[in-house]
């Protein structure tokens, strides 16, 4: 595998740049969704979504509360996922087992009206890495059942094929694990994946500055899942905007095709006519 | 009486009681979706789905999600 830049997969036409995200057959504007959990408040998160129109928002669904321990609070979320005019991503988050996943998807299904689930299927509480060994059986489930799965997964190239195999049309491979803001941890077996697999594929948890976005899209990765890098930055709405210009500008990096990294230096000025040079 | 649990908390039915009347005993409002023992009921089904003892209902709402 080529340690240098690479080339892009496919033709690029050079008078449409940036071209469309195509998941399942739709075609998405931006290639950057974006998580709904721990901002500062609605309102932050309202802004967010309004400044940069992500592809998709992500949800979950949790036990409700007892009607006696219910606020009038307890609907802001849903009105303004309602008035957002952005797609919905259910994810089956905080799920352990093939039961629970199927369970929490039907339900997802029912009350946000999509097919489309973001499939969690996690095996391990203090790292939250998916269950690789479950996940393509899971995948391949919820795809009988009529699902668009995005499955959470690692960077591992045969889980990657056979989470196809059974039947998705995407992958969304980790950076790092949830929330840890590392970046790519594992380059090598990103770009591998990538090179290897002609699937699209979304950068999804562990990324924390937008020139880790910027980097994995150069690198041809088709779009990015964010939460906690914008949630938690110190300016969300600034940081939202960021993310998604540098989404845009790894996009355009790729498709453009960048130069080979070499070891050897040439001058970018012609040296004929050099004035005050001399042979030696 | 039926000692069924909702969302892992006790509650206490009439025999003969369905996943609606636990619904309704809940104060479940939308949106949500429910589960029982482990398995989606859709909305449709509540009234037709009979409650033994030691059922395990889980109610569901939307929540922010990553």
């Amino acid at each position: 595998m080529s340690t240098h830049n690479p080339k892009p997969l496919h033709p690029c036409d050079a008078s449409q740049p940036n071209t469309s995200m195509v998941l399942y057959g739709e075609s998405f504007g931006s290639r950057m969704m974006l998580g709904t959990s721990r901002y500062p408040s609605p309102q932050i998160l309202k802004e967010c979504i309004e400044s940069t129109r992500p592809a998709f928002l992500t949800v979950s669904l949790r036990r409700q509360l007892p009607s006696t321990q219910q606020t009038p609070a307890s609907n802001v979320f849903w009105d303004l996922l309602k008035s957002a005019g952005t797609p919905l991503l259910p994810n089956t988050a905080g799920c352990h087992s093939l039961e629970e996943v199927i369970a929490t998807a039907e339900m997802a299904r029912e009350v946000f009206e999509t097919d489309w689930i973001k499939l969690e299927l996690i095996g391990d509480d203090y790292t939250l890495q998916p269950d690789t060994l479950q996940l393509p059986l899971a995948a391949q489930t919820l795809i009988q059942k009529g699902f668009k799965v995005l499955p959470y997964c690692t960077e591992d190239l045969i889980l990657c094929r056979k989470l196809v195999d059974v039947g998705c049309q995407a992958v969304m491979p980790w950076a790092a694990p949830i929330g840890t803001g590392k970046g790519p941890m594992n380059p090598y077996a990103l770009r591998m994946l990538r090179e290897h697999l002609d699937v699209p594929m979304i950068v999804d948890a562990g990324l924390g500055l937008p020139s880790h976005a910027a980097q994995v899209m150069e690198w041809g990765f088709d779009g990015v899942l964010l939460n906690t890098a914008v949630a938690l930055s110190q300016n969300p709405l600034l940081m939202a905007k960021a993310f998604d210009q540098a989404v845009k500008a790894g996009r355009m990096a790729h498709e453009a095709g960048a130069i080979e990294a070499q070891d050897t230096p040439q001058a970018s000025t012609p040296v004929l006519g050099t004035p005050f040079w001399h042979q030696s | 009486m039926l000692s069924i649990t909702i969302n892992q908390l006790p509650f206490e039915l009439p025999p003969g009681s369905t996943l609606q009347d636990a619904v309704d005993l809940f104060g479940a409002k939308p949106p949500f979706a429910a589960a029982l023992n482990l398995n989606f009921i859709p909305k449709t089904q509540y009234a037709q789905t009979p409650l033994k003892s030691t059922d395990e209902i889980e109610l569901i709402s939307p929540i922010t999600g990553g």
